[in-house]
C-alpha cells in the first residue's frame, strides 16, 4: 500500500494538481463522449421512427 | 468460400447494426472492469517512481490515449480506404465513427502530456518532434471530421475524407520514430516489441489493463456512434423501418 490514509492519497506527493488534473480531465471526456453518442443515436432512432406518413 | 462468407457477411449495414448492438454492453463493461483493476493496480499496487515521485503516475493514461491516438488513426485511414476502394458504405461510415473517438485520445494524450511536462521539464509544451507531430494527428482528426461534414453528397464526402486520411497515415510512422529520428526532450520508448520493458512489472501490468481498457471504451464508443451514423445514412432502407417500428410503407416500398 502506497497511502496511510486520504490526504496523502490526494497529495500524490505534491504532484496532485499534475495528477488530478490528468485524471480528471481525461475521465470527464470519457463520460461526456459516449453520452454524446448514445444520444446521437437516440436521436436517430426517433428520427427514423417520426418519418413516417403523416396521416399514421 | 467460407472465409469470404465471413468477411463480408457484416459489411451489410443492417447486420453490423445488429452485431454491434450487441457487443456494445459487453464492451462498456469490459471497460469499466478493466478500468477499475488498472486504477487499482497503478495507484495501489505499483510503486512511488524512484526519479519522477508520484508525477509518473500520470502514465496510466498518457501512454495508452497515446497509443490509442495512433492506432485508431490507422484503422480509421484502412476502413477509409477501404470504404472508397470498394466502394463500400459501412466501411466509410465506421471511419467516420472513429475520428472523433481518435481525436479525444490524441487530446487526452497532449492533455496528460502537458500537465506530466511541467513537474518533469519545467514546461507545459516544447516544439519538440514528438509533441509536435502528436499535435499534428489532432489536426488531422479535426480535418477530416470537418471536411467528411462540409461536402453535402455524403459518398463524395466520404472519397474525400479517405484521400485525406491516407495522405495523413504517413504522420503515425513519424509520431512513433520521432523520439529515435530526432533528438527529443520526450524521451524514447520505454515498452517495446523488441526490447524488454524498462519499468517495473507492477508500472506495466496497470499499463497494459488502462490500454485495453481504453480499446474496449474505443470499441464501444465507436460501435455506438457508428450504429448512429447507420441510421441516420439508411434512414430510408426498408430494414430501418422495420426496427423502429415505421409503419409507413412508401420508404420500405421505394428502398
Amino acid at each position: 500500500m502506497n497511502w496511510r490514509d486520504a490526504s496523502e492519497f490526494f497529495a500524490m506527493g505534491g504532484y496532485g494538481l499534475y495528477v488530478w488534473g490528468s485524471y480528471a480531465i481525461t475521465a470527464a471526456l470519457m463520460l461526456v463522449e459516449p453520452w454524446l453518442a448514445s444520444r446521437r443515436h437516440r436521436q436517430a432512432q426517433r428520427a427514423a421512427a417520426t418519418d413516417t406518413d403523416p396521416e399514421t | 468460400m467460407i472465409r469470404n462468407l465471413r468477411l463480408f457477411t457484416f459489411a451489410a449495414p443492417s447486420r453490423f447494426y445488429a452485431l454491434a448492438g450487441a457487443l456494445t454492453p459487453w464492451l462498456w463493461a469490459a471497460a469499466a472492469l478493466l478500468a477499475g483493476a488498472g486504477l487499482y493496480m497503478g495507484f495501489f499496487v505499483a510503486p512511488t517512481d524512484a526519479t519522477q515521485g508520484e508525477s509518473y503516475r500520470i502514465i496510466f493514461i498518457h501512454v495508452p490515449a497515446a497509443w490509442m491516438s495512433m492506432l485508431l488513426y490507422l484503422v480509421m485511414a484502412f476502413w477509409a480506404a477501404i470504404g472508397w476502394g470498394f466502394n463500400a458504405r459501412l466501411a466509410s461510415m465506421v471511419a467516420r465513427a472513429i475520428a472523433p473517438t481518435g481525436a479525444l485520445f490524441t487530446f487526452v494524450a497532449l492533455w496528460t502530456g502537458a500537465f506530466w511536462g511541467k513537474p518533469t521539464w519545467g514546461a507545459w509544451w516544447v516544439w519538440d518532434a514528438r509533441l509536435t507531430s502528436e499535435l499534428i494527428l489532432l489536426f488531422l482528426y479535426l480535418g477530416f471530421m470537418a471536411l467528411v461534414a462540409a461536402i453535402d453528397d455524403p459518398r463524395r464526402a466520404d472519397h474525400a475524407g479517405a484521400l485525406l486520411a491516407i495522405v495523413g497515415a504517413v504522420n503515425v510512422p513519424i509520431i512513433y520514430f520521432s523520439v529515435r529520428w530526432w533528438n527529443t526532450l520526450h524521451q524514447g520508448a520505454s515498452v517495446s516489441l523488441t526490447a524488454a520493458p524498462k519499468m517495473a512489472t507492477t508500472m506495466l501490468q496497470a499499463m497494459l489493463l488502462m490500454t485495453f481498457a481504453f480499446w474496449a471504451y474505443a470499441f464501444a464508443v465507436v460501435f455506438t456512434r457508428a450504429r448512429a451514423i447507420v441510421l441516420e445514412r439508411e434512414h430510408d432502407a426498408a430494414w430501418v423501418g422495420e426496427l423502429v417500428g415505421r409503419s409507413g410503407s412508401k420508404q420500405a416500398e421505394a428502398a
